[in-house]
């Protein structure tokens, strides 16, 4: 009974929070956005109080049922776990704890966590584990398939589904992805949750407090027949049948071992021994001192003299009818990265971000990619060339749940200045091409672009853009529209801090 | 001769039974016509006559012109195998030509830039399955690149012209959409360097049967065609039930211009019946309007009844790019059923009922394309229009389908165009709207609906 109540409750948190990669319309966030918020290291690192007291009375009193339920990584496992049952039984063994590779890695984590190595921590924390698998993998597929729906939806004149892009945001990333993915099904297949026990952190964690747990799994001794199945089934390797003993450091709380004993011998009560219970009320605040990257910022210069040509280019044209061909835009070169509205500054997103994709997977413009630098692996940066960080979103500030990009309002985006534009007079087809343009002020939500005439002392001159910084917010509607092709002629230069302007 | 027998039949009986069966047969049968014609009154959808074609006689040479003129701008286009860019389904064109043939008609009119300059080739191979006599070819000089204006370059036209059409002499030629730049324009493309002294000669020497002109500008150029010395035989004209009174702002009323023409005795070949197809593509509420009426002809119908019940117009150009428009139209001209003054009024009230609607006037003759910025322009106002007509512009976030209509609008906007052909990349460089024959201020239309679809994603609208 317990374990199947374990089992609906998994099912349903990990569906949701599943959905919560998935879901690009953004509308399962306003009601289960929560559960990303609820995740260990993510509410950590907000800074969340509340939440992180809650989550070690929950572990105090039910033992690492977080394990079971909440962490998507550990319900993922144990999907794969329980499909590899399906063919060899009973296939687990106890094993003792291996001290020295938690705490190892519990300590590198901490070291790299507070040294600002972001990649580092991203790759061992569980929720972003699988955060990755499910916005780069599973997303792909959910997305393909809402594809075929809006086929069919075109065809019916229905617009209930509508096609949406399906793009490899980053190699690295993607590969990562898939190496997260396997090195989980196969650890998963062979011993189940191999990786909860020896390597992951927030593991390591709640198997301090919950070796004290109130409620947990007890053996009888008088009605054990010693058959062994509960340690046979034990995906933890924790129970000792032979001693009957459950280490309770380990034990996720699962009650697949009460579900398999056939004599009743094991029950989930409370603590027969009468120890004083500790209270975990230090957190773990880290200590944010370090300076993360020296700031490098190129100078760039226009320098190239440029000839303006009066041909009308409209004559020209032979026949009617067919479409331009139209290059893809490349990334240019940014001496520093973007981050999003809400991030306060590079250094505040490097330190809290725990490279979970939930952002990234959330954007609706296409904006938002995993960084391929290595400091900050996985991290979100921006870039313009697919779309532009449009004034009504604020998707990615509502749905991160470690407060490295701080909830905002649209009046506020409004006013938070994360880059600002800069033009290349090379590039600009006021010069290559030699016609009027200024699709960068029509489409500016700011105001800050200005068109002025090439010669000031001829007004009819052709008109270039004139940027004021001080008013830019580096959205980049600019640099997605310059009809400057492969490289735009205007593009949006990050700031290291933000600030209101 | 011999005994009589009574239990056969006799010579006169047997005759009797065979023609009182012959008459009770052809009774019977008599309604089931395998051409499937009902007798009591109003004809079957399906049938379409291939001898009651109406025809026009032209004034100057005898021709006995069919009212209904095959347009060769519109024919139907295939993808390219490469996948980049389209060709001309030469089979299509063929089964259609062969169809229009057979049906009664005979005027098909081309250009060298039509289709992406595929039509006129496409236009002479499916012509060249027909002997000459059976066929008039009216194609156009069409030199608006520069390039083309010296007078070598224009003959070096005509000349391909008639090679591509796989003829020796052109029935009706044209001088190509005389008046969209002006006075300026017309004096370089033909005054200056002698192009329409050369297209006089050929006229003489019996290349060219009928030389006239194609208009799309404004009334004063209009006018001063008109008052040349020059004998043209045709003018080519926009004239519908919209256009007749209430052209947009910048044509002007066919009404003037036919009657101009009439004044002068000067034949009218008609353009843009449909106005682009949207006559066709009413409104329901009006659409049921004219059905009411008549609950058994098309929308179209209507539009080409208009336009060919005009005594003073040679033939009227559609360009039917499918199957089932030839034949409706070859129905609607077998013969043709003048409209009434009833029916004339009627389409002067639809007619201002679709000016209420604030529609972008584009007929889609992508004379504007390609958008050197990768703007599908025609495409754009196609579903600004469709939205207009659909009820799915939203006036403002109180209207009781802004959800619906919203959804409609934008998803249905990235349906039709690519995002990166949408109206927001439009950087108003104005090499579009020179070419427009309807005289579209297309960089501030693609503005206004820019600013539109922000409204719509920022959910401002008010």
């Amino acid at each position: 009974m317990l374990r199947k109540i374990r089992i609906t409750a998994a099912t349903i948190c990990f569906t949701l929070i599943t959905l919560l990669f998935l879901d690009f319309t953004g509308t399962l966030h306003h009601w289960f956005g929560w559960l990303a918020k609820i995740q260990f290291l993510p509410t950590l690192l907000a800074l969340n109080v509340g939440i992180v007291t809650a989550l070690f009375v929950l572990t105090l009193v039910f033992g690492r049922i977080y394990c079971s339920v909440i962490c998507p990584l550990g319900i993922f496992q144990d999907i794969i776990s329980w499909v590899a049952g399906k063919w060899k039984k009973n296939r687990f063994a106890y094993s003792p704890a291996i001290y020295w590779l938690r705490y190892g890695v519990l300590a590198l984590f901490i070291i790299a966590f507070i040294g600002g190595l972001g990649s580092l921590v991203a790759l061992l924390e569980p929720y972003s584990a699988y955060g990755r698998i499910a916005s780069n993998l599973f997303a792909a597929v959910y997305q393909w398939g809402n594809n075929v729906l809006a086929y069919f939806a075109e065809r019916m004149d229905s617009y209930a589904f509508y096609s949406v892009d399906v793009w490899i945001k980053s190699a690295v990333t993607f590969s990562i992805a898939i190496a997260t993915f396997m090195v989980f099904a196969i650890l998963a297949w062979r011993n189940g949750r191999t990786y909860c026990n020896t390597i992951c952190p927030v593991g390591t964690v709640l198997g301090f407090i919950s070796k004290y747990s109130f409620f947990r799994p007890t053996i009888d001794i008088e009605k054990c027949n010693g058959c062994g199945l509960c340690s046979r089934n034990c995906k933890a390797s924790c129970i000792d049948s032979k001693a009957h003993k459950i280490d309770y450091s380990r034990c996720i709380t699962c009650m697949d071992c009460i579900g398999t004993c056939r004599r009743d011998a094991i029950k989930y009560v409370p603590r027969q021994k009468t120890q004083k219970t500790e209270q975990a009320t230090e957190q773990h605040i880290p200590n944010l001192s370090n300076e993360t990257g020296a700031s490098r910022r190129d100078f760039l210069s226009v320098t190239a003299l440029f000839t303006f040509s009066t041909v009308l280019k409209a004559q020209n044209k032979k026949v009617d009818g067919g479409l331009a061909f139209i290059k893809d835009k490349k990334v240019p070169n940014r001496a520093t990265p973007i981050t999003p509205a809400g991030s306060q500054s590079i250094r505040n997103l490097a330190q809290h971000c725990t490279a979970c994709q939930l952002c990234i997977s959330a954007c609706p413009n296409q904006v938002l990619r995993p960084s391929n630098n290595l400091m900050t692996l996985m991290q979100p940066e921006m870039s313009y060339e697919r779309g532009y960080c449009r004034p009504e979103c604020t998707r990615c500030s509502n749905v991160c749940p470690t407060g490295a990009i701080r909830p905002i309002t649209k009046a506020d985006k409004s006013a938070i200045q994360i880059g600002h534009a800069v033009w290349i007079k090379k590039n600009c087809v006021v010069n290559t091409d030699g016609v009027n343009c200024g699709n960068c002020a029509r489409h500016c939500p700011s105001g800050a672009i200005q068109m002025v005439p090439i010669d000031a002392d001829i007004l009819d001159s052709p008109k270039i853009p004139v940027i004021n910084t001080e008013r830019c917010i580096g959205c980049g509607a600019c640099e997605n529209l310059c009809p400057a092709r492969p490289f735009s002629a205007i593009y949006v230069e990050g700031h290291e801090r933000h600030r209101i302007v | 001769m011999g005994k009589i027998n009574n239990k056969g039949i006799d010579r006169r009986g047997f005759l009797k039974v065979l023609g009182s069966g012959a008459i009770v047969s052809t009774a019977t049968f008599y309604g089931c016509n395998p051409k499937n014609q009902t007798s009591g009154g109003g004809t079957n959808v399906e049938y379409v006559p291939t001898d009651k074609m109406t025809y026009r006689i032209n004034h100057n040479t005898g021709d006995k012109v069919s009212l209904l003129g095959y347009g060769c701008m519109r024919l139907p286009t295939k993808p390219k195998a490469d996948g980049e860019g389209e060709l001309i389904d030469q089979k299509e064109v063929n089964k259609s030509v062969d169809y229009a043939i057979a049906h009664g008609v005979n005027y098909f009119d081309t250009s060298p830039v039509y289709v992406q300059g595929m039509s006129e080739h496409a236009t002479g191979i499916a012509l060249s399955h027909h002997s000459r006599e059976k066929f008039y070819i009216a194609t156009k000089m069409s030199n608006f690149d520069p390039a083309t204006r010296s007078k070598e370059a224009s003959i070096a036209m005509y000349h391909n012209s008639l090679k591509n059409l796989q003829v020796n002499y052109i029935d009706y030629y044209l001088l190509h959409a005389l008046g969209i730049d002006g006075k300026q324009a017309y004096q370089e493309r033909f005054i200056d360097n002698g192009v329409l002294d050369f297209l006089l000669k050929e006229k003489e020497a019996g290349r060219i049967r009928n030389l006239g002109w194609s208009f799309h500008g404004e009334r004063s150029f209009f006018d001063y065609m008109l008052s040349q010395d020059i004998k043209w035989d045709f003018v080519q004209i926009q004239l519908n039930y919209v256009d007749w009174e209430h052209a947009s702002e910048q044509n002007v009323n066919a009404k003037y211009l036919y009657n101009e023409l009439t004044k002068r005795n000067i034949q009218a070949v008609i353009m843009e019946p449909l106005l682009g197809g949207r006559l066709s593509k009413l409104n329901e509420h009006l659409m049921v309007q004219l059905k009411q009426k008549q609950p058994e002809i098309s929308t179209a119908s209507w539009a080409f009844r208009f336009a060919g019940s005009l005594p003073n117009v040679l033939t009227v150009l559609s360009g039917m790019t499918y199957m089932e428009h030839l034949q409706d139209n070859i129905r609607t001209f077998s013969p043709l059923q003048s409209v009434t003054d009833a029916d004339k009024k009627l389409l002067e009230e639809i007619a201002q009922m679709i000016l209420k609607y604030p529609n972008i006037p584009c007929t889609g003759c992508n004379y504007c394309m390609p958008c050197p910025y990768g703007l599908d322009i025609p495409e754009i106002f196609a579903h600004y229009n469709r939205c207009i007509n659909e009820g799915n512009i939203p006036k403002d976030l109180q209207d009781e389908n802004y959800r619906q209509a919203r959804r409609a609008f934008l998803i249905g906007y990235d349906r039709s165009v690519p995002k990166l052909r949408q109206a927001n990349h439009c950087i108003s460089c104005g090499q579009c709207s020179i070419h427009c024959p309807q005289q579209i201020k297309i960089p501030q239309e693609m503005e206004r609906i820019d600013k539109f679809v922000e409204q719509l994603k920022q959910e401002t609208i008010f």
